[in-house]
C-alpha cells in the first residue's frame, strides 16, 4: 500500500553503446568512464568496500561487466529520464488526451495510466480556464550563457580526474529549483542571467575535499547540488557572481558505507536520493522513515542544509532528530565531532550551524543517521470534519493528548473537491453505487455542507494490534469534534495528491494557469485566523494586480507539534490577459508571505530561505541573529567560496 | 462619479474628496415615501438584511456565551480573583451581571415599533431627512465583506435612533450601540432602546479592570463575528457647541484591536455626519454652556419636551462616508508582528506605535466626518451676525452672504444652497426658520435676546444675551472647519512681527498649538496645515507670496477681516483666561473650583468692559475647558511675547 510504485526509469549503460559513442562525439569516451564510476559506486554498496581512488578503476571495470546491478533511480545526465523544464520524469505527466479526459501517463504511480473523468470539469470550473486556450512550452533549451571557466582550476581539476563537464545542457538543469519562475522561465524559453560555468561529480568524500581545496586556491565559487528539488531559489546563482561557478553535483556519492544494527544507525553518503536511501535500507529490513513530499528527487545532504521535515516526523522526527553525526567539507576543513553521542553538552550544537546552512558553509559529504526496522504493519485512514474549525480543534487535541499517528493531515475544502477531481475512473457499478450511497450519508443524513466539509488524513504504523489500537484512540477524538470515518481510500489518495501536485502544476502551465506553493509553522492558537487571513490577502492581491479570475486558494495543516502546526498553502490562477505573471504572481506571494508574518506565522518550517526570502530574515531572528551567523559565515568561509549567497 | 483629488487631510491618507456639487446631488429624502405611503405598512414590511460573510444572525442569549466562556475573560476573572481574594466563581458571577447590565437585546418588534413612532415624528418635526445613497450602497458593500463600525457625529439625542432609522429603512443590518448608561435611568425608554439595539456602559471605570474586560469582549465578539455593525460616538458626547469634539480612543481601540492580532481581516470603520439644520437642543446647549445643569435624562422629561414637536427644525443630511480600511490605513505604521510574542487573551496595554496610530485615525475620521457635514446658508449669515452683534442692514447681510457662500464654495465647503432661488428669498427663508435667534426690525438684522419678565440685573441681562450669542456661535462653528486653517494663517500675518514667512509661520504655529482642543487639528498636521492654508489664501488671491514672505493682495483685506473677526472671540476668550489665571487664581485651584471661578471672573469683565469687549463666548464652559487644558499643555508660556502681542 505505499504510495508510489518506484520502477527505475535508468537505463543501465553497457560498455557497447559507450563505445558507439565514442566515435561519434568527444563527450562519449568521458561518458563511458562516467558509467564505470557510477558502476563501481553499486559495488561499493555490496561489498561495503573503501571508497575507491581514481587509478583502482581498470580493477572495478572487470567486476563492472559481471555485476550489472542497478543503484541510483537518477543516472548520471539526469535529463536522459527527467524533465529538463518542468517536474519530475519525462515519461510522467498529465494530459488531456482527444475526448478532453485528464489522463496520467507513464507507469511510476498509482495513477499512472489512469483516466481523470472528472479532473477536467474541476480545472475549468475552478480557473476559469479551458483545454482548449492551450499555452505550451516554447522549446528552447539552449539560449544558454557562454561558460567562462576559470582556466587555471580546469587543470588542476582535470589532474585530480574528478569528472566536470561545461555541456550547457548540464549546466542549465543545474541553474535552478523548482520555483515557478525557474520553470516558467525555462517552459518560456528565456534566458538565465546566470547559470552555473561548470558541473563537476565528486564520488566521494575525498573528491569533495580536493574540489573545495582547489577551489579555495583558485577563488572559484561553489554552489552544492543535491536533488535539485529548492523552491526557494537557492540554486540560482548570483548575477552579481563574476567568478567561474562550478555546480558541485553530489549525486555519485550515493551509498550506503555502513549499516550498525546495535545502535541502529546507518552511515551514509550525501548525495543519496531519498527513495534509493529508504529503498536499499528495506532490503537490510530497515527504514529512516523520513519521507518528505520530495523525496523521490531530494537528497539526503539538501535535507541537512535546509532543514527537511518528513510526512511521518511524529513516529521518527525531523531531519535534525534524525541526524547523529554530520561530516561537512568546508574551506577552513572538515568539520566533525569525535563520537556519535545521542546528545551532548558541549557547548551550542555545532550540528545546527550546518542544518539550514543551505550550502552557504560548505558541503555535507556523509551523514551518519537514525534507522529503524520496516514497521510491521501500515494502515491509511481518513476523516470527514463539517469544517475547517472542527478539523483544527480535531488536530489540536490529537496533538494535546500527544497520540498523533505516523502522519495526520488536514485538508481545506478547496483541496478537497480537488482530491476529488483526481478520482479515478470507476470501473465497476457497484462501486458507482458505494461512492454514492457514501456521500448520501454524509452531505444529506449527517447534514455536512459539501462546500464546507474537511477531511484528514491518517497514516498508522507499528505492529497491527498497536495500529488499531491507536486507531480508535484517534477515531474517538475526531467523533467528539463531529467527525466522521471515511474510509482508507480517502485516505490514500490525499497522500498521492501530495505526489503527483507537482506534476499537476505542469498540466496548469499549459493552459494559462500558474500554481506554487508556500508554508509556514504557527503556533495552534492562530491556525484559523492565520488561514483565513492569507486566503483572504491572496484573493484581494489578486484582484488589486488584475488577476481576471478568481484565484485558488487553498491550505492544510501537514504537521502537528504540541505548541503549534505548518500549515501548507496552495495558490494558483489563470493568467490569462496579464502581461507579466510571474511579477504577479511573485508580488502576491510576498503579499501572502508578509501576511504570515503579521498573523505569527514562521518564514518557514521546511523549504528554507534561499535567496527567495533573504529579506525577511532580520525580522525573524533579528538583527543580532543575523550577525551571528554572519560570523560563522565569515569564519568558516571567508572568501565566499560557497558563493550561493542564500539565507544572509 | 468623477473625483477631483482635493486636499485631503493628511499624508497619505487614502481619502478624495467628492466634489462638493456631486455629492450634494446624490441625496435622496426618505420622508417623502414616508408621505405618501402607510407608516403601519413599512414598520410591519419584510426585514432580511445581509449579513458579513452571510453568517446567521446571533441571538442576544448566545453572544453573551460567548462572552462569558472567552479565554480573555477567563483570564482577568482568575486574575481579578488572585488579587481580591474572591473565589472565581463570585467574579464569574460579577461579570455575568456586568453583561447583563450592559448587553443589547435587539428585538425586530420593537424596531418596527420605533419605526412606526419615528415616522410620525419625523414628518412632524422635519421638512426633509436626506441620505446620500451611494453611501449606503457603499455601506451595504462593506457590511459584507468586513466588519464595520459606524462613526457617527454626535450632535443631538436624535442621532443614533436616526441611523438605525435610515438601516432599517435601506434594509441593512441593524448596529449595535454604545450608548452611555444615563439613559438606562429612563424608565421603560431604557429597555426600548436596549431593545432596539444600544447596549450601555458606564461614563467611568477607569481602574475597574473587570469591567474592561467584560465591556472589550463584548464588543470584540460582536466585531470578530461580525454580528452586526457597531456604532458609536467617537467624540464620546454630544457636542454642545457644534465644532467637533477631541475624540475619545477607548473604543475605537477596542474595535481596531481584533484586527491587529489577527483575529479578523479587516475592520471598515464608515464615519457618518449628521447634520441639523436647527438642533432640537439649540438653547438647552447655550444654557448648559453657561452653567445651567443638564437636566437629567428621564421619561418624564421627555414626555415634556414634546412641546419640540409643534416647531419646525428644517430639514436633516445624513451623509455616509467612505469605509476606511483598517487595513489599508496601518500599512507601514504599525507592524502587526509585534503581537506575535503574547498570548492574544491576554489584556495589555496598547503599544505606543498603536496608540499613535489610534489617535491619527481618530482624528482623521473625525475631519471627514467634518468635510462630510452639510451647511445650510444659515451658518454663513450666523458667521457675518456675530462679527456685527449691534446688527446690520438686511441688504449688508445679503451681499456679504452671497460673497462669503463664493468664499466657502472656492474652499470646496460642502454647501447646500438651494438652487435658482433669488438670494434674498434664500436669506430670508434661513431668517424665518431661525426666528428665535435672530429678527429682522426696521430693516436691520440683530440677535433675539430673551427679555425676561420683571427687573434684571446687569448679570442676568448678560446671561440672557449669552444665550442669544452661544446659540448663534454654534451655528457660526459649523463651518469653522471650512475656515479655520486660513483664518490661522490671516490671524498669524495680523499678529507676526514681519511678513517673513518663517515669523508667520512661527505664530501660525503658536496659534495652531493653542487651538487644538478647540479645533479638530490632527496631530503632527501643522506644516501641512500651514501649507494648505497658504495654497488657499493665494488660490482666493488674498495673499500673495513672493520670495520669503506673506503678504496681502489689495484685494485681500475683506477675506483677511472677515476671517480675523472669525477668529476673535476665541481669542478673547482666551485672553481673558489668561488674565483670570494671572490676576485672580490662587495657589492649590483645583479643577472643580476652576469653571465657576473663572465664570464669575468673565462675568465681572464683561460687566465692566461692556461695548469693547464682547467676547460672550467666553461664558461657555467649553471654551474655559479648552483654554485651560492648551495653557496646560505648558508650551504656551514659553511664547509669553507671542502671547502677549495677541
Amino acid at each position: 500500500g505505499a504510495p508510489l510504485l518506484l520502477n527505475c526509469g535508468r537505463r543501465p549503460p553497457t560498455a557497447d553503446s559507450a563505445t558507439a559513442a565514442d566515435k561519434t562525439n568527444p563527450r562519449g569516451k568521458h561518458c563511458l568512464w562516467l558509467c564505470f564510476r557510477v558502476l563501481s559506486s553499486c559495488l561499493e554498496i555490496f561489498v561495503l568496500c573503501p571508497p575507491l581512488t581514481s587509478d583502482s578503476i581498470s580493477t572495478v571495470l572487470a567486476a563492472a561487466t559481471i555485476t550489472m546491478t542497478l543503484t541510483s533511480t537518477v543516472c548520471f545526465p539526469r535529463q536522459e529520464i527527467m524533465k529538463w523544464n518542468g517536474w519530475g520524469y519525462s515519461d510522467s505527466k498529465f494530459l488531456f488526451n482527444k475526448k478532453g479526459q485528464a489522463e496520467f501517463t507513464g507507469k511510476r504511480y498509482r495513477l499512472s495510466g489512469m483516466v481523470l473523468p472528472s479532473l477536467q470539469d474541476w480545472f475549468e470550473n475552478t480557473f476559469g480556464a479551458s483545454v482548449n486556450h492551450k499555452s505550451p512550452p516554447a522549446l528552447n533549451a539552449s539560449a544558454v550563457p557562454p561558460a567562462s571557466l576559470n582556466e587555471a582550476f580546469v587543470e588542476d581539476l582535470k589532474a585530480t580526474g574528478i569528472p566536470f563537464s561545461h555541456e550547457a545542457e548540464d549546466r542549465v538543469f543545474r541553474a535552478h529549483g523548482h520555483c515557478l519562475h525557474e520553470i516558467f522561465a525555462l517552459r518560456e524559453g528565456k534566458k538565465f542571467e546566470r547559470v552555473p560555468d561548470m558541473v563537476v561529480w565528486p564520488n566521494c568524500h575525498n573528491d569533495v575535499v580536493k574540489i573545495v581545496e582547489l577551489a579555495c586556491k583558485h577563488n572559484v565559487c561553489l554552489i552544492p547540488y543535491g536533488g535539485g528539488t529548492s523552491v526557494t531559489s537557492a540554486l540560482e546563482c548570483p548575477p552579481e557572481e563574476t567568478r567561474c561557478i562550478v555546480s558541485l553535483d553530489t549525486s555519485q556519492m550515493n551509498r550506503i558505507l555502513w549499516i550498525d544494527e546495535k545502535n541502529l544507525v546507518a552511515h551514509v553518503e550525501a548525495g543519496i536520493i531519498g527513495q534509493d536511501l529508504e529503498r536499499l535500507l528495506n532490503e537490510s529490513g530497515y527504514c529512516t522513515g523520513h519521507e518528505p513530499d520530495s523525496m523521490e528527487f531530494s537528497s539526503l545532504g539538501g535535507w541537512v542544509a535546509t532543514r527537511a521535515s518528513g510526512m511521518k516526523k511524529n513516529v521518527y522526527g525531523n531531519i535534525e532528530d534524525l541526524v547523529i553525526h554530520i561530516k561537512v567539507v568546508t574551506p577552513r576543513g572538515v568539520i566533525e565531532k569525535s563520537c556519535q553521542g545521542p546528545r551532548m553538552s558541549t557547548g551550542p550544537d555545532i550540528h545546527h550551524f550546518i542544518l539550514g546552512s543551505e550550502g552557504t558553509l560548505g558541503v555535507v559529504t556523509e551523514v551518519t543517521m537514525k534507522i529503524r526496522p520496516i514497521p510491521e504493519y501500515q494502515k491509511y485512514g481518513s476523516v470527514v470534519f463539517p469544517n475547517f474549525e472542527a478539523g483544527v480543534a480535531c488536530l489540536r487535541e490529537v496533538a494535546k493528548q500527544r497520540c498523533a499517528p505516523a502522519s495526520i493531515r488536514l485538508m481545506d475544502n478547496e483541496q478537497f473537491q480537488f482530491g476529488h477531481a483526481l478520482k479515478p475512473q470507476v470501473s465497476s457499478i457497484f462501486t458507482n453505487f458505494v461512492e454514492g450511497l457514501k456521500k448520501f450519508y454524509i452531505t444529506k443524513f449527517k447534514g455536512f455542507d459539501p462546500h464546507q466539509l474537511v477531511v484528514a488524513t491518517l497514516l498508522f504504523e507499528g505492529d497491527r494490534e498497536r495500529v488499531l489500537q491507536h486507531e480508535k484512540q484517534v477515531y474517538d477524538i475526531a467523533a467528539t469534534f463531529g467527525g466522521l470515518a471515511a474510509g482508507e481510500d480517502n485516505g490514500q489518495r490525499g497522500y498521492i495528491l501530495t505526489f503527483v501536485i507537482a506534476y499537476l502544476r505542469d498540466l496548469g502551465m499549459d493552459y494559462y494557469v500558474v500554481a506554487e506553493s508556500f508554508e509556514t509553522s504557527v503556533p495552534w492558537d492562530r491556525v484559523l485566523d492565520l488561514c483565513r487571513n492569507v486566503k483572504e490577502r491572496i484573493n484581494r492581491e489578486c484582484k488589486e494586480r488584475g488577476v481576471q479570475f478568481q484565484p485558488l486558494t487553498s491550505c492544510r495543516v501537514t504537521q502537528t507539534y504540541d505548541a503549534g502546526a505548518c500549515v501548507y498553502f496552495y495558490f494558483a490562477f489563470n493568467y490569462r490577459g496579464l502581461a507579466d505573471p510571474v511579477h504577479t504572481y511573485e508580488r502576491v506571494e510576498h503579499a501572502a508571505r508578509e501576511e504570515i508574518l503579521a498573523n505569527g506565522g514562521s518564514l518557514s518550517h521546511h523549504h528554507g530561505v534561499g535567496k527567495l526570502r533573504k529579506e525577511w530574515m532580520k525580522e525573524s531572528i533579528s538583527s543580532l541573529g543575523v550577525g551571528m551567523l554572519q560570523s560563522v559565515k565569515d569564519y568558516v568561509d571567508p572568501d565566499n567560496i560557497f558563493g550561493n549567497r542564500n539565507l544572509l | 462619479k468623477a473625483c477631483t483629488p482635493n486636499y485631503s487631510p493628511g499624508r497619505g491618507w487614502p481619502c478624495f474628496n467628492t466634489d462638493p456639487m456631486l455629492k450634494r446631488d446624490g441625496f435622496e429624502d426618505i420622508l417623502e415615501e414616508r408621505r405618501n405611503s402607510s407608516d403601519l405598512k413599512y414598520a410591519l414590511r419584510c426585514y432580511a438584511p445581509v449579513l458579513y460573510k452571510g453568517v446567521t444572525p446571533c441571538k442576544a442569549n448566545m453572544l453573551k456565551n460567548i462572552v462569558l466562556q472567552s479565554d480573555q475573560l477567563h483570564y482577568v476573572i482568575n486574575q481579578v480573583s488572585q488579587e481580591s481574594g474572591e473565589a472565581p466563581d463570585i467574579i464569574q458571577e460579577e461579570a455575568s451581571v456586568i453583561l447583563e447590565e450592559m448587553a443589547h437585546r435587539l428585538q425586530i418588534s420593537t424596531v418596527r415599533f420605533f419605526a412606526f413612532a419615528l415616522s410620525k415624528a419625523f414628518k412632524t418635526l422635519f421638512q426633509h431627512v436626506c441620505v446620500n445613497e451611494e453611501g449606503i450602497q457603499r455601506l451595504q458593500q462593506a457590511i459584507q465583506e468586513h466588519p464595520v463600525v459606524l462613526l457617527p457625529s454626535h450632535r443631538s439625542y436624535m442621532d443614533f435612533l436616526l441611523m438605525s432609522y435610515i438601516l432599517y429603512t435601506y434594509d441593512l443590518a441593524l448596529p449595535v450601540i454604545a450608548a452611555g448608561m444615563d439613559f438606562m435611568g429612563m424608565k421603560f425608554v431604557g429597555e426600548m432602546l436596549r431593545m432596539s439595539g444600544a447596549f450601555f456602559i458606564r461614563r467611568s471605570f477607569g481602574g475597574d479592570k473587570l469591567y474592561w474586560a467584560v465591556f472589550s469582549e463584548y464588543v470584540k465578539t460582536m466585531l470578530r463575528n461580525g454580528f452586526a455593525p457597531i456604532e458609536f460616538f467617537l467624540e464620546g458626547t454630544r457636542s454642545r457647541t457644534c465644532k467637533s469634539l477631541t475624540p475619545k480612543l477607548g473604543l475605537l481601540n477596542i474595535v481596531i484591536e481584533p484586527f491587529f492580532k489577527g483575529e479578523v481581516f479587516d475592520v471598515n470603520l464608515v464615519p457618518v455626519s449628521i447634520s441639523y439644520e436647527r438642533i432640537l437642543e439649540e438653547s438647552l446647549y447655550a444654557r448648559e454652556l453657561l452653567g445651567v445643569p443638564k437636566p437629567k435624562e428621564s421619561t418624564s422629561g421627555l414626555l415634556k419636551a414634546r412641546r419640540i414637536l409643534s416647531e419646525d427644525y428644517g430639514s436633516i443630511h445624513v451623509y455616509f462616508g467612505q469605509p476606511v480600511s483598517v487595513r489599508s490605513l496601518a500599512q507601514g505604521k504599525v507592524n502587526r508582528s509585534t503581537y506575535n510574542l503574547f498570548p492574544r487573551h491576554i489584556p495589555r496595554k496598547p503599544m505606543e506605535e498603536t496608540q499613535s496610530f489610534v489617535n491619527d485615525t481618530a482624528y482623521r475620521i473625525v475631519r471627514l466626518q467634518e468635510d462630510n457635514m452639510v451647511l445650510k446658508p444659515w451658518v454663513l449669515m450666523a458667521s457675518l451676525l456675530l462679527q456685527n452683534l449691534e446688527g446690520l442692514e438686511l441688504s449688508v447681510l445679503t451681499e456679504q452672504t452671497v460673497w462669503l457662500r463664493g468664499l466657502a464654495l472656492s474652499y470646496a465647503a460642502f454647501l447646500d444652497w438651494p438652487d435658482h432661488a433669488p438670494t434674498a428669498k434664500v436669506v430670508s427663508s434661513s431668517l424665518a426658520l431661525h426666528r428665535g435667534l435672530a429678527c429682522v426690525s426696521g430693516g436691520r438684522v440683530s440677535l433675539v435676546v430673551g427679555e425676561p419678565l420683571g427687573p434684571v440685573t446687569p448679570e442676568e441681562a448678560l446671561f440672557n444675551r449669552a444665550v442669544s450669542v452661544l446659540s448663534c456661535a454654534s451655528y457660526r462653528n459649523q463651518v469653522l472647519h471650512v475656515f479655520l486653517r486660513p483664518a490661522m494663517l490671516a490671524v498669524a500675518m495680523h499678529t507676526a512681527a514681519s511678513s517673513k514667512k518663517n515669523e508667520v509661520y512661527n505664530c501660525f504655529s503658536f496659534l495652531w498649538d493653542m487651538f487644538s482642543n478647540d479645533f479638530i487639528l490632527c496631530p503632527g498636521d501643522i506644516v501641512q496645515d500651514f501649507e494648505e492654508a497658504c495654497y488657499l489664501l493665494v488660490k482666493t488671491g488674498a495673499v500673495q507670496m513672493p520670495q520669503q514672505d506673506i503678504v496681502m493682495t489689495d484685494i485681500g483685506q475683506p477675506t483677511l477681516s472677515f476671517f480675523n473677526g472669525l477668529l476673535e472671540p476665541f481669542l478673547q476668550g482666551y485672553q481673558v483666561v489668561c488674565r483670570y489665571l494671572c490676576e485672580e487664581a490662587s495657589e492649590g485651584l483645583t479643577e472643580k473650583q476652576y469653571i465657576p471661578a473663572v465664570r464669575s471672573f468673565a462675568y465681572s469683565v464683561l460687566c465692566v468692559f461692556t461695548g469693547n469687549l464682547r467676547c460672550y463666548e467666553v461664558l461657555s464652559s467649553d471654551m474655559q475647558k479648552n483654554a485651560l487644558a492648551a495653557l496646560l499643555r505648558g508650551k504656551l508660556p514659553t511664547q509669553k511675547a507671542l502671547l502677549a502681542r495677541l
